[in-house]
């Protein structure tokens, strides 16, 4: 698999896929299954907020974040939520099935530039996904990091993702998690509320913190809106975005924003690269 | 007077107070009381009188909805340091959801009617509570704005 931004070797062609084997298939939730691919390549390494585009022979390519270990690349793990053609298509593939994969492609959380502050991890909905690289990284050197945050929203408690992994994560003496659901029964013990309510309650210091953001576009905005007024640097906040693609390598414009490209400048990008065009109607 | 001072020194640790003249808060006091509730207690039904407006200290409330066929529809929850119930200050004074406790909860409750008493007669106090008030108000109009896009928007 071509390895665009962490080889030293151009890739021969990045716009040839690689056949891969799905390894494992579950699902997560009523709309949203994890596949396991061999990427079948030793060396073949990730960074946590890259993306891959999975191809269905037959039905067309979409974009993809890696949400494995990025200290684990051997397992190449996708988290889909089934919402359109292509991605109905790969929710119907069984273990066994071949996918076309090219990638990984795009920018990174800023997990090495995090080192030495604290961290604060900021999810709506299947937004998690391309956050649970950054996450894995942080606990697996948590020793590099000050404060750990994550907080997570969801539409309701069945649209939790990753339950168990929250759970987890919440029982480390060493990681504050929060989560809220926009609406809920009396069955549910927890937050019933938006996001950016969670940020009032979470210890961190707003001068020496980065926070990483995937979720809702609208919900972006929001959490940015209580970032900033808690005192944050919009160079210290990093928001993933989302645009249809087709070549991934910046070639024909499809994803592009105002004057960048989300599948090479992006997906990743400091919020004081792009505040501008989120306030743009339309774009 | 103790009670009253030493409600005085509850009000003062609470965030909504913060900056707030001693004098007024005091006056305020005169018409506070220090109350808690077990975890599933109804603090508050929808279409009941509203006669208190509420300061929680620790613990965490819900806000409900009464939607037929449903166990309580949560609309949001509360917690130390929020505020909640302003129904006593407009007519006809009646709660419009449920408000239950999660936990073991500890507030500080402001008598409605002896608040609008005062307010009235205190124009520069009744000034200092509402700017207090309506950004909170406000906040929680816009968020509750947010979930329902939040919770209708298609994407
Ligand atoms: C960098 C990047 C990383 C991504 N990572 C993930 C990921 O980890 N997991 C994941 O499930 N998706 C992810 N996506 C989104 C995913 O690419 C799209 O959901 C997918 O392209 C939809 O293709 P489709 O053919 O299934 O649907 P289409 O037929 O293209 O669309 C069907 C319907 O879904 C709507 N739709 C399209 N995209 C989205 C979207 N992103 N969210 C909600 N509705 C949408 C369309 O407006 C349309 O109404 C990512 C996108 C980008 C750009
Ligand atoms: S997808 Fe072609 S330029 Fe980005």
């Amino acid at each position: 698999m071509p390895d665009q931004t962490t080889s030293d070797a151009p890739y021969a062609d990045p716009m040839v896929p690689d056949l891969l084997p799905i390894t494992l298939r579950r699902k997560e939730l009523d709309d949203t299954f994890t596949i396991e691919l061999d990427p079948g390549k030793p060396g073949f390494h990730f960074q946590p907020g890259q993306f891959n585009m999975l191809y269905v022979f037959g039905v067309g390519e979409v974009p993809i974040s890696i949400s494995g270990d990025p200290a684990n690349p051997g397992k190449l793990v996708h988290t889909i939520r089934n919402v359109g053609a292509v991605t109905d298509a790969l929710s119907k593939l069984k273990k066994g099935d071949q996918v076309g994969v090219r990638g990984p492609f795009g920018s990174a959380w800023p997990v090495i530039e995090a080192d030495g502050h604290d961290v604060v991890i900021i999810a709506g909905g299947i937004g998690l996904a391309p956050l649970r690289p950054a996450i894995e990284h942080v606990l697996a050197n948590r020793e590099h990091f000050g404060r750990f945050v994550i907080l997570y929203g969801a539409r309701s408690p069945e649209d939790v993702l990753y339950m168990k992994q929250l759970q987890q994560w919440r029982g480390r003496l060493d990681t504050y998690v929060d989560v809220t659901v926009d609406h809920a029964d009396r069955s549910w013990a927890g937050n019933v509320g938006v996001v950016p309510r969670l940020i009032e309650r979470a210890d961190f210091d707003p001068h020496h913190t980065k926070v990483m953001i995937c979720g809702p576009e609208i919900m972006m905005r929001f959490t940015i809106k209580e970032l900033v007024q808690r005192g944050m640097e919009k160079d210290d906040i990093f928001v993933s975005m989302e645009r249809n693609m087709k070549c991934a390598i910046g070639h024909c414009g499809h994803c592009q924003f105002g004057g960048k490209f989300i599948c090479k400048d992006g997906p990743v990008f400091a919020y004081s690269q792009i505040e501008d065009l989120l306030q743009v109607r339309g774009l | 007077m103790v009670k009253v001072d030493g409600l005085d020194k509850l009000l003062a640790e609470h965030p909504f107070f913060d900056g707030m003249d001693e004098s007024y808060r005091k006056t305020l006091a005169g018409c506070a009381r220090n109350e808690r509730f077990k975890p599933g207690e109804m603090i508050a039904q929808e279409g009941k009188p509203a006669e208190r407006f509420y300061f929680i200290r620790t613990g965490a409330v819900s806000l409900e909805f009464h939607v037929p066929g449903h166990d309580g529809l949560v609309l949001e929850t509360l917690h130390d340091g929020d505020i909640f119930g302003w129904s006593w200050m407009v007519e006809p004074y009646e709660w419009s959801y449920d408000i239950c406790a999660l936990e073991l909860t500890r507030v500080i409750s402001l008598d409605g009617a002896c608040l609008r008493k005062k307010l009235k007669k205190d124009h520069a106090l009744g000034f200092e509570l509402y700017s207090r008030f309506m950004p909170v108000m406000a906040k929680r109009l816009y968020r509750t704005r947010q979930q329902l896009t939040d919770m209708f928007a298609k994407k």
